[in-house]
Protein backbone atom coordinates (compact mmCIF):
# COMPACT_ATOMS: atom_id res chain seq x y z
CA UNK A 1 0.00 0.00 0.00
CA UNK A 2 1.15 3.52 -0.54
CA UNK A 3 0.04 6.55 1.59
CA UNK A 4 -0.81 9.78 -0.36
CA UNK A 5 0.51 12.51 1.72
CA UNK A 6 -3.13 13.12 2.88
CA UNK A 7 -2.76 10.02 4.45
CA UNK A 8 -5.23 8.52 2.89
CA UNK A 9 -3.84 4.91 0.75
CA UNK A 10 -4.22 4.25 -2.69
CA UNK A 11 -4.98 0.45 -3.65
CA UNK A 12 -1.35 -1.22 -5.31
CA UNK A 13 -2.69 -2.35 -8.58
CA UNK A 14 -0.95 -4.72 -10.79
CA UNK A 15 -0.37 -4.22 -14.20
CA UNK A 16 -3.32 -5.58 -15.88
CA UNK A 17 -6.04 -3.91 -13.64
CA UNK A 18 -6.28 -0.96 -15.61
CA UNK A 19 -10.11 -0.34 -15.23
CA UNK A 20 -11.70 2.19 -17.90
CA UNK A 21 -14.49 3.67 -17.76
CA UNK A 22 -18.00 2.40 -16.38
CA UNK A 23 -20.55 2.56 -19.00
CA UNK A 24 -22.47 4.83 -17.59
CA UNK A 25 -19.97 7.23 -17.20
CA UNK A 26 -18.86 6.51 -20.83
CA UNK A 27 -22.27 7.85 -21.99
CA UNK A 28 -21.41 10.86 -19.96
CA UNK A 29 -17.86 11.46 -21.23
CA UNK A 30 -18.29 10.36 -24.89
CA UNK A 31 -19.14 14.03 -26.07
CA UNK A 32 -16.65 15.21 -24.32
CA UNK A 33 -14.14 12.86 -25.85
CA UNK A 34 -15.33 13.74 -29.38
CA UNK A 35 -15.08 17.23 -28.63
CA UNK A 36 -11.61 16.83 -27.72
CA UNK A 37 -11.10 14.89 -30.73
CA UNK A 38 -12.68 17.95 -33.17
CA UNK A 39 -10.43 20.49 -31.25
CA UNK A 40 -7.53 18.46 -31.68
CA UNK A 41 -8.15 18.77 -35.20
CA UNK A 42 -7.76 22.89 -35.11
CA UNK A 43 -5.13 22.64 -32.87
CA UNK A 44 -2.46 20.07 -34.36
CA UNK A 45 -0.08 18.38 -31.70
CA UNK A 46 -0.35 20.16 -28.57
CA UNK A 47 1.40 19.45 -25.06
CA UNK A 48 -0.33 19.27 -22.16
CA UNK A 49 1.16 19.44 -18.21
CA UNK A 50 -1.05 17.96 -15.39
CA UNK A 51 0.69 19.08 -12.53
CA UNK A 52 -0.68 17.50 -10.11
CA UNK A 53 0.00 13.64 -8.86
CA UNK A 54 -3.27 12.48 -8.25
CA UNK A 55 -4.07 13.84 -12.02
CA UNK A 56 -1.65 11.68 -13.24
CA UNK A 57 -2.56 8.79 -11.19
CA UNK A 58 -6.53 9.30 -12.07
CA UNK A 59 -5.47 9.85 -15.69
CA UNK A 60 -4.15 6.18 -16.00
CA UNK A 61 -6.39 4.66 -13.68
CA UNK A 62 -9.85 6.14 -15.08
CA UNK A 63 -8.59 5.11 -18.62
CA UNK A 64 -9.18 8.63 -20.20
CA UNK A 65 -5.75 8.76 -21.02
CA UNK A 66 -5.97 5.78 -23.47
CA UNK A 67 -9.24 7.91 -24.90
CA UNK A 68 -7.33 11.04 -25.80
CA UNK A 69 -5.87 11.25 -29.52
CA UNK A 70 -1.96 10.78 -30.65
CA UNK A 71 -1.72 14.93 -30.68
CA UNK A 72 -2.64 15.51 -27.52
CA UNK A 73 0.45 14.47 -25.13
CA UNK A 74 0.13 15.01 -21.43
CA UNK A 75 3.33 15.34 -19.52
CA UNK A 76 3.81 15.01 -15.86
CA UNK A 77 4.36 18.12 -13.86
CA UNK A 78 6.10 19.02 -10.41
CA UNK A 79 2.97 17.95 -8.86
CA UNK A 80 3.85 15.21 -6.30
CA UNK A 81 5.15 16.78 -2.72
CA UNK A 82 6.89 13.66 -2.15
CA UNK A 83 8.87 13.75 -5.41
CA UNK A 84 9.61 17.14 -5.51
CA UNK A 85 11.39 16.90 -1.98
CA UNK A 86 15.24 17.44 -2.53
CA UNK A 87 17.80 14.40 -1.30
CA UNK A 88 18.85 16.80 0.88
CA UNK A 89 15.92 16.88 2.95
CA UNK A 90 15.56 13.68 2.72
CA UNK A 91 18.88 12.91 4.15
CA UNK A 92 18.45 15.64 6.87
CA UNK A 93 15.06 13.77 7.63
CA UNK A 94 16.96 10.40 8.05
CA UNK A 95 19.98 12.48 10.40
CA UNK A 96 16.98 14.05 12.82
CA UNK A 97 15.77 10.31 12.90
CA UNK A 98 18.90 8.85 14.40
CA UNK A 99 19.49 11.36 17.13
CA UNK A 100 19.19 9.83 20.38
CA UNK A 101 15.30 10.91 21.63
CA UNK A 102 13.96 11.61 18.66
CA UNK A 103 10.54 10.56 17.48
CA UNK A 104 10.08 11.71 13.60
CA UNK A 105 6.40 12.07 12.62
CA UNK A 106 5.82 11.90 8.59
CA UNK A 107 3.68 11.63 6.07
CA UNK A 108 3.47 7.90 4.99
CA UNK A 109 5.03 8.54 1.59
CA UNK A 110 7.98 9.73 2.63
CA UNK A 111 8.85 6.60 4.53
CA UNK A 112 10.28 5.10 1.93
CA UNK A 113 12.48 7.42 -0.35
CA UNK A 114 16.02 6.27 -0.10
CA UNK A 115 18.35 8.54 0.85
CA UNK A 116 22.42 8.64 1.07
CA UNK A 117 21.56 6.47 4.50
CA UNK A 118 18.78 4.63 3.72
CA UNK A 119 15.33 5.51 4.17
CA UNK A 120 13.41 6.59 6.85
CA UNK A 121 12.08 2.97 6.40
CA UNK A 122 15.39 1.76 7.30
CA UNK A 123 16.20 4.30 10.45
CA UNK A 124 13.14 2.99 12.13
CA UNK A 125 14.27 -0.79 11.41
CA UNK A 126 17.82 0.27 12.85
CA UNK A 127 15.90 1.14 15.89
CA UNK A 128 14.84 4.73 15.22
CA UNK A 129 11.27 6.03 15.60
CA UNK A 130 9.72 7.24 12.69
CA UNK A 131 5.63 7.45 13.02
CA UNK A 132 3.58 7.86 10.17
CA UNK A 133 0.87 10.42 10.86
CA UNK A 134 -2.59 10.95 9.34
CA UNK A 135 -2.25 14.98 10.46
CA UNK A 136 -0.19 17.52 11.68
CA UNK A 137 -2.11 17.57 14.59
CA UNK A 138 -1.09 13.69 15.73
CA UNK A 139 2.23 14.71 16.04
CA UNK A 140 1.47 17.48 18.66
CA UNK A 141 -0.45 15.16 20.21
CA UNK A 142 2.12 13.08 20.65
CA UNK A 143 4.73 15.53 21.50
CA UNK A 144 2.21 16.37 24.39
CA UNK A 145 1.66 12.72 25.53
CA UNK A 146 5.62 12.06 25.17
CA UNK A 147 7.36 14.95 26.94
CA UNK A 148 10.57 12.63 27.24
CA UNK A 149 11.24 12.73 23.67
CA UNK A 150 11.61 15.52 21.02
CA UNK A 151 9.15 15.27 18.37
CA UNK A 152 9.92 16.60 14.56
CA UNK A 153 7.17 16.16 12.20
CA UNK A 154 8.65 16.53 8.38
CA UNK A 155 6.09 19.70 7.15
CA UNK A 156 6.31 18.21 2.99
CA UNK A 157 3.37 19.13 0.97
CA UNK A 158 2.41 22.06 -0.85
CA UNK A 159 -0.36 25.19 -0.48
CA UNK A 160 -3.11 22.10 0.71
CA UNK A 161 -1.14 21.05 3.72
CA UNK A 162 0.54 24.04 5.02
CA UNK A 163 -2.09 25.46 7.10
CA UNK A 164 -2.56 22.02 9.01
CA UNK A 165 0.86 22.85 9.51
CA UNK A 166 0.78 26.14 10.60
CA UNK A 167 -2.20 24.96 12.84
CA UNK A 168 -0.54 22.39 14.73
CA UNK A 169 3.07 24.98 15.31
CA UNK A 170 0.04 27.74 16.75
CA UNK A 171 -1.25 24.55 18.94
CA UNK A 172 2.09 23.64 19.79
CA UNK A 173 2.84 27.31 21.04
CA UNK A 174 -0.10 27.43 22.94
CA UNK A 175 0.87 24.15 25.03
CA UNK A 176 4.10 25.73 25.57
CA UNK A 177 5.44 22.17 23.75
CA UNK A 178 9.27 23.14 23.73
CA UNK A 179 9.47 19.29 22.49
CA UNK A 180 7.92 20.27 19.32
CA UNK A 181 9.52 20.95 16.52
CA UNK A 182 9.11 21.13 11.89
CA UNK A 183 11.32 20.37 9.58
CA UNK A 184 9.76 22.92 6.81
CA UNK A 185 9.81 21.81 2.80
CA UNK A 186 6.29 23.25 2.35
CA UNK A 187 6.45 24.31 -1.43
CA UNK A 188 4.31 26.61 -3.65
CA UNK A 189 3.04 25.84 -7.17
CA UNK A 190 2.63 29.01 -8.91
CA UNK A 191 6.67 30.10 -8.67
CA UNK A 192 7.33 26.39 -9.69
CA UNK A 193 5.36 26.66 -12.92
CA UNK A 194 7.19 29.75 -12.94
CA UNK A 195 10.15 28.86 -13.22
CA UNK A 196 9.29 26.05 -15.66
CA UNK A 197 8.05 28.52 -18.47
CA UNK A 198 11.18 30.84 -17.70
CA UNK A 199 13.44 27.80 -18.29
CA UNK A 200 11.68 27.22 -21.50
CA UNK A 201 13.41 24.16 -22.28
CA UNK A 202 9.79 22.01 -22.06
CA UNK A 203 7.18 23.06 -24.28
CA UNK A 204 3.87 23.75 -22.64
CA UNK A 205 0.70 24.91 -24.15
CA UNK A 206 -1.30 24.81 -21.24
CA UNK A 207 -1.35 23.38 -17.52
CA UNK A 208 -4.40 20.87 -16.07
CA UNK A 209 -3.75 22.72 -12.51
CA UNK A 210 -4.35 21.05 -9.36
CA UNK A 211 -7.74 20.85 -7.73
CA UNK A 212 -7.41 20.31 -4.21
CA UNK A 213 -4.02 23.18 -3.68
CA UNK A 214 -6.67 25.15 -5.59
CA UNK A 215 -9.29 24.65 -3.16
CA UNK A 216 -6.75 26.79 -1.07
CA UNK A 217 -4.71 29.28 -3.27
CA UNK A 218 -7.89 30.06 -5.47
CA UNK A 219 -7.92 30.17 -9.40
CA UNK A 220 -6.84 33.88 -9.10
CA UNK A 221 -3.60 32.66 -7.50
CA UNK A 222 -2.47 31.10 -11.53
CA UNK A 223 -2.47 34.70 -13.37
CA UNK A 224 0.92 35.17 -13.58
CA UNK A 225 1.43 31.81 -15.73
CA UNK A 226 -2.01 33.28 -17.97
CA UNK A 227 -0.68 36.74 -17.82
CA UNK A 228 2.76 36.73 -18.03
CA UNK A 229 3.52 33.36 -20.19
CA UNK A 230 0.18 33.16 -21.63
CA UNK A 231 -0.10 29.93 -21.08
CA UNK A 232 -3.74 28.03 -21.02
CA UNK A 233 -5.15 27.24 -18.03
CA UNK A 234 -7.66 25.21 -16.15
CA UNK A 235 -8.74 24.07 -12.47
CA UNK A 236 -10.10 20.65 -12.58
CA UNK A 237 -11.28 18.31 -10.59
CA UNK A 238 -9.88 14.04 -10.23
CA UNK A 239 -13.17 12.37 -11.76
CA UNK A 240 -12.85 11.22 -15.61
CA UNK A 241 -15.93 13.64 -16.77
CA UNK A 242 -14.01 16.43 -14.63
CA UNK A 243 -10.32 15.78 -16.04
CA UNK A 244 -11.90 15.54 -19.68
CA UNK A 245 -13.89 18.92 -19.00
CA UNK A 246 -10.66 20.59 -18.13
CA UNK A 247 -8.89 19.09 -21.18
CA UNK A 248 -12.25 20.74 -23.80
CA UNK A 249 -11.24 24.06 -21.46
CA UNK A 250 -7.41 24.26 -22.79
CA UNK A 251 -8.13 22.70 -25.81
CA UNK A 252 -10.82 25.62 -27.00
CA UNK A 253 -8.34 28.17 -25.44
CA UNK A 254 -5.05 27.02 -27.73
CA UNK A 255 -7.32 26.70 -30.70
CA UNK A 256 -8.92 30.32 -29.97
CA UNK A 257 -5.44 31.44 -29.10
CA UNK A 258 -7.24 33.07 -25.67
CA UNK A 259 -5.13 32.01 -22.72
CA UNK A 260 -7.64 32.70 -19.88
CA UNK A 261 -7.86 30.92 -16.34
CA UNK A 262 -11.04 28.32 -16.44
CA UNK A 263 -12.36 26.98 -13.39
CA UNK A 264 -13.97 23.03 -15.16
CA UNK A 265 -14.09 22.37 -10.69
CA UNK A 266 -16.15 25.25 -9.38
CA UNK A 267 -18.25 22.97 -7.17
CA UNK A 268 -14.96 23.14 -4.88
CA UNK A 269 -12.51 25.74 -5.92
CA UNK A 270 -13.71 29.28 -5.17
CA UNK A 271 -12.03 31.92 -7.47
CA UNK A 272 -10.30 33.44 -3.73
CA UNK A 273 -9.88 29.74 -2.68
CA UNK A 274 -10.09 29.59 1.04
CA UNK A 275 -9.10 32.80 2.49
CA UNK A 276 -9.10 31.73 6.50
CA UNK A 277 -6.69 28.49 5.25
CA UNK A 278 -4.27 31.09 3.95
CA UNK A 279 -4.43 33.31 7.19
CA UNK A 280 -3.67 30.74 8.94
CA UNK A 281 -0.27 29.84 6.50
CA UNK A 282 0.46 33.80 6.85
CA UNK A 283 0.27 33.78 10.65
CA UNK A 284 3.18 31.14 10.79
CA UNK A 285 4.86 31.34 7.99
CA UNK A 286 6.88 33.47 4.92
CA UNK A 287 7.63 33.22 1.84
CA UNK A 288 11.50 31.62 1.44
CA UNK A 289 13.70 30.55 -1.35
CA UNK A 290 14.01 26.73 -1.40
CA UNK A 291 15.82 23.43 -3.04
CA UNK A 292 13.59 21.51 -5.31
CA UNK A 293 14.69 18.15 -6.56
CA UNK A 294 16.49 18.81 -9.82
CA UNK A 295 14.97 22.23 -10.37
CA UNK A 296 17.31 23.93 -7.34
CA UNK A 297 16.79 26.89 -5.87
CA UNK A 298 13.32 28.73 -6.87
CA UNK A 299 13.29 32.28 -4.96
CA UNK A 300 10.15 32.66 -2.53
CA UNK A 301 9.25 28.84 -3.82
CA UNK A 302 8.49 27.59 -0.51
CA UNK A 303 7.75 28.52 3.22
CA UNK A 304 9.95 29.24 6.51
CA UNK A 305 9.01 29.98 9.88
CA UNK A 306 8.23 33.32 10.73
CA UNK A 307 10.85 34.66 13.43
CA UNK A 308 8.34 34.33 16.44
CA UNK A 309 8.19 31.04 15.95
CA UNK A 310 11.83 29.60 14.76
CA UNK A 311 11.88 28.12 18.22
CA UNK A 312 10.12 25.28 16.49
CA UNK A 313 12.81 25.13 13.67
CA UNK A 314 14.28 21.46 13.86
CA UNK A 315 16.65 22.40 11.33
CA UNK A 316 18.12 25.21 14.16
CA UNK A 317 17.38 23.04 16.96
CA UNK A 318 18.93 20.08 16.06
CA UNK A 319 21.98 21.68 14.10
CA UNK A 320 20.58 20.24 10.83
CA UNK A 321 21.46 21.61 7.39
CA UNK A 322 19.56 20.42 3.68
CA UNK A 323 22.79 19.95 1.52
CA UNK A 324 22.77 21.09 -2.41
CA UNK A 325 20.19 18.28 -3.99
CA UNK A 326 21.78 15.65 -6.20
CA UNK A 327 20.11 12.63 -8.14
CA UNK A 328 20.43 8.99 -6.73
CA UNK A 329 22.98 7.13 -9.43
CA UNK A 330 21.14 7.07 -12.48
CA UNK A 331 18.18 8.22 -11.63
CA UNK A 332 16.01 10.69 -13.72
CA UNK A 333 12.76 11.46 -10.84
CA UNK A 334 14.65 15.12 -11.88
CA UNK A 335 13.30 15.11 -15.51
CA UNK A 336 10.39 13.38 -15.11
CA UNK A 337 9.08 16.10 -12.56
CA UNK A 338 9.66 18.64 -15.19
CA UNK A 339 8.07 17.18 -17.89
CA UNK A 340 10.89 16.49 -19.86
CA UNK A 341 11.01 12.65 -19.65
CA UNK A 342 8.62 10.23 -19.78
CA UNK A 343 9.56 7.36 -17.37
CA UNK A 344 10.04 4.40 -19.89
CA UNK A 345 12.83 6.56 -21.19
CA UNK A 346 14.56 6.13 -17.95
CA UNK A 347 17.12 2.75 -17.61
CA UNK A 348 16.22 1.47 -14.28
CA UNK A 349 12.33 2.20 -14.65
CA UNK A 350 10.82 -1.11 -14.37
CA UNK A 351 14.26 -2.92 -13.81
CA UNK A 352 16.44 -1.97 -11.13
CA UNK A 353 13.65 0.79 -9.98
CA UNK A 354 10.22 -0.61 -9.04
CA UNK A 355 7.57 -0.11 -6.64
CA UNK A 356 8.97 -2.76 -4.66
CA UNK A 357 12.72 -1.76 -4.91
CA UNK A 358 12.53 2.46 -5.39
CA UNK A 359 15.45 3.99 -6.52
CA UNK A 360 13.82 7.26 -6.85
CA UNK A 361 10.45 9.06 -5.10
CA UNK A 362 8.55 8.80 -8.13
CA UNK A 363 8.20 5.40 -7.84
CA UNK A 364 7.86 5.84 -4.10
CA UNK A 365 5.10 7.27 -4.02
CA UNK A 366 1.28 6.72 -4.53
CA UNK A 367 1.28 10.09 -6.63
CA UNK A 368 4.58 9.55 -8.41
CA UNK A 369 4.51 9.61 -12.09
CA UNK A 370 7.01 6.28 -12.41
CA UNK A 371 4.43 4.44 -10.33
CA UNK A 372 1.73 5.42 -11.86
CA UNK A 373 3.35 4.24 -15.38
CA UNK A 374 4.50 1.42 -13.73
CA UNK A 375 0.95 -0.07 -12.31
CA UNK A 376 -1.13 1.67 -15.26
CA UNK A 377 1.11 2.58 -18.02
CA UNK B 1 -1.01 16.70 -5.51
CA UNK B 2 -2.70 16.84 -2.37
CA UNK B 3 -5.89 14.60 -2.32
CA UNK B 4 -8.92 15.50 -0.36
CA UNK B 5 -11.52 13.54 0.54
CA UNK B 6 -15.38 14.00 1.03
CA UNK B 7 -17.33 13.17 4.18
CA UNK B 8 -20.02 14.57 6.11
CA UNK B 9 -20.29 16.04 9.46
CA UNK B 10 -21.82 13.91 11.95
CA UNK B 11 -21.44 16.36 15.18
CA UNK B 12 -19.66 19.80 15.89
CA UNK B 13 -17.89 19.96 19.13
CA UNK B 14 -16.07 22.43 20.97
CA UNK B 15 -12.15 21.68 20.26
CA UNK B 16 -9.55 20.99 22.95
CA UNK B 17 -7.10 23.55 21.57
CA UNK B 18 -8.98 26.60 21.61
CA UNK B 19 -6.13 27.94 19.66
CA UNK B 20 -6.69 25.70 16.51
CA UNK B 21 -10.29 27.42 15.66
CA UNK B 22 -12.04 26.52 18.51
CA UNK B 23 -14.10 23.63 16.62
CA UNK B 24 -13.81 20.32 15.78
CA UNK B 25 -16.18 17.90 13.98
CA UNK B 26 -16.55 13.99 13.72
CA UNK B 27 -16.72 13.17 9.62
CA UNK B 28 -18.02 10.47 8.06
CA UNK B 29 -16.72 8.97 5.36
CA UNK B 30 -19.04 6.40 4.31
CA UNK B 31 -18.94 4.67 7.65
CA UNK B 32 -15.61 5.26 8.68
CA UNK B 33 -15.52 8.08 11.20
CA UNK B 34 -12.52 10.39 11.79
CA UNK B 35 -12.11 14.13 14.05
CA UNK B 36 -12.03 16.88 11.60
CA UNK B 37 -10.57 20.35 12.89
CA UNK B 38 -13.06 23.24 11.79
CA UNK B 39 -10.63 25.86 12.24
CA UNK B 40 -10.86 26.89 8.01
CA UNK B 41 -14.50 26.41 7.52
CA UNK B 42 -15.96 28.17 10.30
CA UNK B 43 -19.07 28.20 7.60
CA UNK B 44 -20.21 24.18 7.99
CA UNK B 45 -22.55 22.98 9.77
CA UNK B 46 -24.22 19.52 11.19
CA UNK B 47 -25.04 17.19 8.31
CA UNK B 48 -22.89 19.41 5.81
CA UNK B 49 -20.74 17.51 3.49
CA UNK B 50 -16.80 18.72 3.47
CA UNK B 51 -13.20 18.52 1.77
CA UNK B 52 -11.06 17.14 4.18
CA UNK B 53 -7.61 17.04 3.89
CA UNK B 54 -4.56 15.76 6.92
CA UNK B 55 -7.41 16.38 9.56
CA UNK B 56 -8.62 19.74 8.16
CA UNK B 57 -11.78 20.50 6.09
CA UNK B 58 -10.95 23.23 3.26
CA UNK B 59 -14.26 23.40 2.10
CA UNK B 60 -18.08 22.52 2.24
CA UNK B 61 -19.35 20.58 -0.45
CA UNK B 62 -23.08 19.99 -2.47
CA UNK B 63 -23.68 17.04 -1.42
CA UNK B 64 -24.79 15.63 -4.39
CA UNK B 65 -20.95 16.68 -6.15
CA UNK B 66 -19.92 14.82 -2.66
CA UNK B 67 -21.19 11.69 -2.85
CA UNK B 68 -20.28 11.48 -6.78
CA UNK B 69 -17.05 12.58 -6.22
CA UNK B 70 -16.67 9.81 -3.07
CA UNK B 71 -18.02 6.95 -5.77
CA UNK B 72 -15.69 7.92 -8.01
CA UNK B 73 -12.49 8.04 -5.86
CA UNK B 74 -13.69 4.32 -4.40
CA UNK B 75 -14.20 3.30 -8.09
CA UNK B 76 -10.91 4.34 -9.20
CA UNK B 77 -9.21 2.35 -6.14
CA UNK B 78 -8.14 6.43 -5.29
CA UNK B 79 -9.13 5.69 -1.82
CA UNK B 80 -9.19 2.33 -0.47
CA UNK B 81 -9.44 3.09 3.17
CA UNK B 82 -9.23 5.54 5.82
CA UNK B 83 -5.90 5.71 7.75
CA UNK B 84 -6.04 3.38 11.13
CA UNK B 85 -5.93 5.54 14.11
CA UNK B 86 -2.28 6.25 15.52
CA UNK B 87 -3.11 8.98 17.06
CA UNK B 88 -7.02 9.00 18.49
CA UNK B 89 -8.39 10.58 14.82
CA UNK B 90 -11.32 8.26 15.45
CA UNK B 91 -13.58 10.07 17.03
CA UNK B 92 -15.81 7.10 17.51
Amino acid sequence: MGILDCGFRIAESDKDKRTLLPTTSQAQTRPLVERIAALSDRTGPVQLMEVCGTHTVSLFRSGVKSLLPRSLRLVSGPGCPVCVTSQGYIDAACEAARRPGVIVCTYGDMVRVPGKAGSLEQQRASGAEVIVVYSARDAVKLAAERPDREVIFLAVGFETTAPATAAAVIEAESADLRNFSVLVGHKLVVPALSSLLSAGDVPIDGFLLPGHVSVVIGVQAYRPIVEIYRKACVVAGFEPERMLRGIVCLLEQIADNAPRLDNAYSVAVRDEGNPIARQWIERVFEPADTIWRAMGVIPKSGLALHERYQPFDALARFGLAIEADYDPPGCKCGEVIQGKLEPSACSLFGTQCTPAHPIGPCMVSSEGTCAAWYKYG
Amino acid sequence: MCLAVPGRIIDIRKDDAESVGGRVGTVDFQGTRIEVSLAFTPEAQESDWVLVHAGFALNVLNEQEARETWQYLKMADVVDEIPASSCNQRAS
